[in-house]
């Protein structure tokens, strides 16, 4: 399943240095593989009610250094399997930056974004563009991403790569790095 | 062309650590390059392996890329405390069992790897942030999600970005009741929860030579606090030492050139720190002991991958002799590996805990995740010397975290309240 390229939804604005603890907590991640169970969990150290309020095409706006912490890829899937499309934010932790691609959930970095929007706001994120939308009608382009981890994105995380091209994206980088 | 990278004075550790182990890696010596490294070891644990496995499942590949190299660590709750996680557990086990990778049951992954396994200029990968503990033997050592974990298995390979460096310099000597956590807790201070982000720090100075290898393990484990990839402490004397004593030879012995250049350079007089408090909520906000001291707490946790080996161990025994943990406090005590679990029962720590009302568990993530021995109840008070205070990090999402060394950990269960360990030592 491919990512659609324009994604239009509200706004969940979120604080600076939003952890993976409070992502989706230890006791929960740990206790289960399923993501469907994952989503219930999300944002359960803000609000463990989240799982009933968000709606399926919302969007994340986050704040410096979302996703710190812990590596755990539960937190980007609990949030994938919320039905959020995509996650913004002034800047990205590391690691839950590369989970995101892994998985195939939009992660844009955009500094100044949390300025232009608040919460409930309805927002279009542009993946073709890697660009966003805000209510006054300002385009703001997201950090560049090299187009292989774009292609990853797009292709729907490693799972379906691997399973369209039976490598993985980066083996096609090496070849190119090698051949040059 | 590989001895020239070693011996270029223009790079940092990570410049040359990833242009010596990549493929093509003479072309990736710059910030932002990126290439693809190979993977000496390859780790994961058993809240970051069930998905992994899941994946690799899902991948439909049929076979590792090599069994060896490849470690499954039950670690977090082990023994299971309930169903749910003994059947994750029992997940982990098929899979070892139908594809030859090693299993680790009852040692915290990063100290069984240090123990065991780590060398200088291995290609460390872990499925969990703290595997950065590496880098205090100079090895690259970074952690990764489930996918790109499953990826390596699948591989052995994974793309990395090269990083920025900050350098960090360490002079002066501590004082009484200041150890290598109240360090690392200044520099995240310093830095903010963000300040590490994407970098590899290196830590550098005469101040160096006076940590131990553990105390070592201890920065670069908690250096993840700021967001780091790597966190380095180059191969000296010490080092040397401790790889002979075990027996290991180093892969590759890389030091920084004299002319690399960094992102931020810091100082540290580690004369002038004191015991250092990060408040409930996040790491980057610390105090000196003093302007926390006699707030209630309920427990007292002394462990995790951050501070439970066994020089931990011996200041929370020094602290406790004689001592009675106050009553209505808990005080929980765990170890970070088998190793240090033995030597604390051979030499007595075991018996001086027991006698002051502190609970020993087995080696275990445990209380530093909530996930069993030591979880908070709804507004409960904990300090600890584990990484994370985060909202429900032990457990209820009203109780609160304040993180500190051992040492400080063990003077407050003997009060009830945070208390300066000076006073104890």
């Amino acid at each position: 399943m491919t990512t659609p390229s324009i994604l239009k939804g509200r706004a969940w604005v979120w604080p600076d240095d939003v952890n993976t603890d409070i992502i989706i907590p230890f006791r929960f991640k740990a206790r289960t593989n399923d993501p469907v169970e994952m989503a219930k969990y999300a944002m359960y150290g803000f609000d463990p009610e989240f799982y009933k309020k968000v709606k399926a095409g919302d969007l994340f706006v986050g704040g410096k250094n979302f996703g710190g912490g812990s590596s755990r890829e539960q937190a980007p899937v609990a949030i994938k399997y919320s039905n959020v499309a995509a996650v913004i934010a002034e800047s990205f932790a590391r690691i839950f930056y590369r989970n995101c691609f892994a998985i195939g959930l939009p992660a844009l970095e955009v500094p100044g974004i949390t300025k232009g929007v608040k919460q409930f706001d309805e927002i279009e994120v542009d993946l073709q563009d890697w660009s966003v939308r805000t209510p006054d009608g300002s385009v703001h382009r997201a950090l560049k991403v090299p187009e292989f981890l774009r292609g990853l994105m797009r292709e729907g995380g490693l799972v379906e790569y691997y399973k369209r091209h039976h490598n993985f994206p980066w083996e096609t980088l090496e070849t190119k790095a090698a051949a040059r | 062309m590989r001895q020239d990278i070693l011996t270029d004075d223009s790079l940092t550790f990570a410049e040359k650590i990833i242009s010596v182990r990549a493929d093509g890696g003479e072309r990736a010596q710059h910030p932002g390059d990126i290439t693809v490294i190979p993977a000496d070891l390859a780790m994961a644990q058993d809240s970051t392996g069930p998905l992994a496995i899941k994946v690799f499942g899902e991948m439909g590949i049929p076979k590792v890329w090599d069994a060896s190299k490849i470690h499954l660590v039950i670690d977090h709750s082990f023994p299971a405390p309930d169903e749910k996680v003994a059947n994750l557990h029992h997940l982990i086990r098929v899979f070892v069992k139908k594809h030859g990778v090693r299993l680790v049951e009852g040692s915290i992954s990063h100290q069984h790897l240090l123990e065991n396994h780590v060398v200088p200029g291995m290609v460390l990968l872990g499925a969990d942030s703290h595997t950065c503990q590496g880098g205090a033997v100079g090895a690259f050592a970074t952690g990764i999600g489930s996918s790109e974990m499953a990826a390596v298995w699948a591989s052995g390979k994974l793309w990395v970005k090269v990083p920025e460096s900050i350098k960090v310099n360490l002079t002066g000597q501590f004082k009484k009741g200041v150890f290598a956590r109240d360090i690392v807790s200044h520099f995240i201070a310093t830095v903010g929860e963000d300040g590490g982000n994407y970098r590899s720090i290196e830590w550098k100075g005469p101040g160096v030579k006076d940590l131990s290898i553990a105390s070592r393990a201890c920065i670069s484990n908690n250096s993840m606090e700021c967001g780091c990839k790597l966190s380095i402490f180059e191969v000296d004397p010490s080092t040397q030492e401790y790889f002979r004593s075990v027996n290991r030879k180093p892969m590759y012995e890389i030091h920084a050139g004299v002319k690399a250049s960094y992102k931020d350079e810091y100082d540290i007089d580690v004369g002038r720190l004191g015991p250092e408090v990060a408040e409930p909520g996040n790491v980057d906000k610390v105090r000196g002991v003093e302007e926390v001291e006699g707030t209630p707490i309920d427990e007292a946790f002394i462990g995790s991958s951050t501070n439970g080996r066994y020089e931990d161990l011996a200041v929370t025994a020094k602290i406790l002799k004689g001592h009675k943990v106050r009553s209505g406090t808990r005080c929980v005590i765990t170890p970070a590996s088998k190793g240090v679990f033995e030597q604390a029962i051979k030499n007595g720590l075991a018996e001086i805990f027991l006698q002051s009302g502190a609970v020993f568990t087995n080696a275990t993530c445990g209380a530093c995740v909530g996930t069993h021995l030591g979880v908070l109840g709804e507004n409960e008070v904990c300090i600890s010397s584990s990484p994370r205070n985060y909202i429900g990090r032990m457990g209820a999402i009203t109780s609160k975290i304040y993180l500190s060394s051992p040492a400080t950990a063990a003077a407050s269960a003997i009060e009830g309240k945070i208390a300066d360990p000076r006073r104890y030592l």
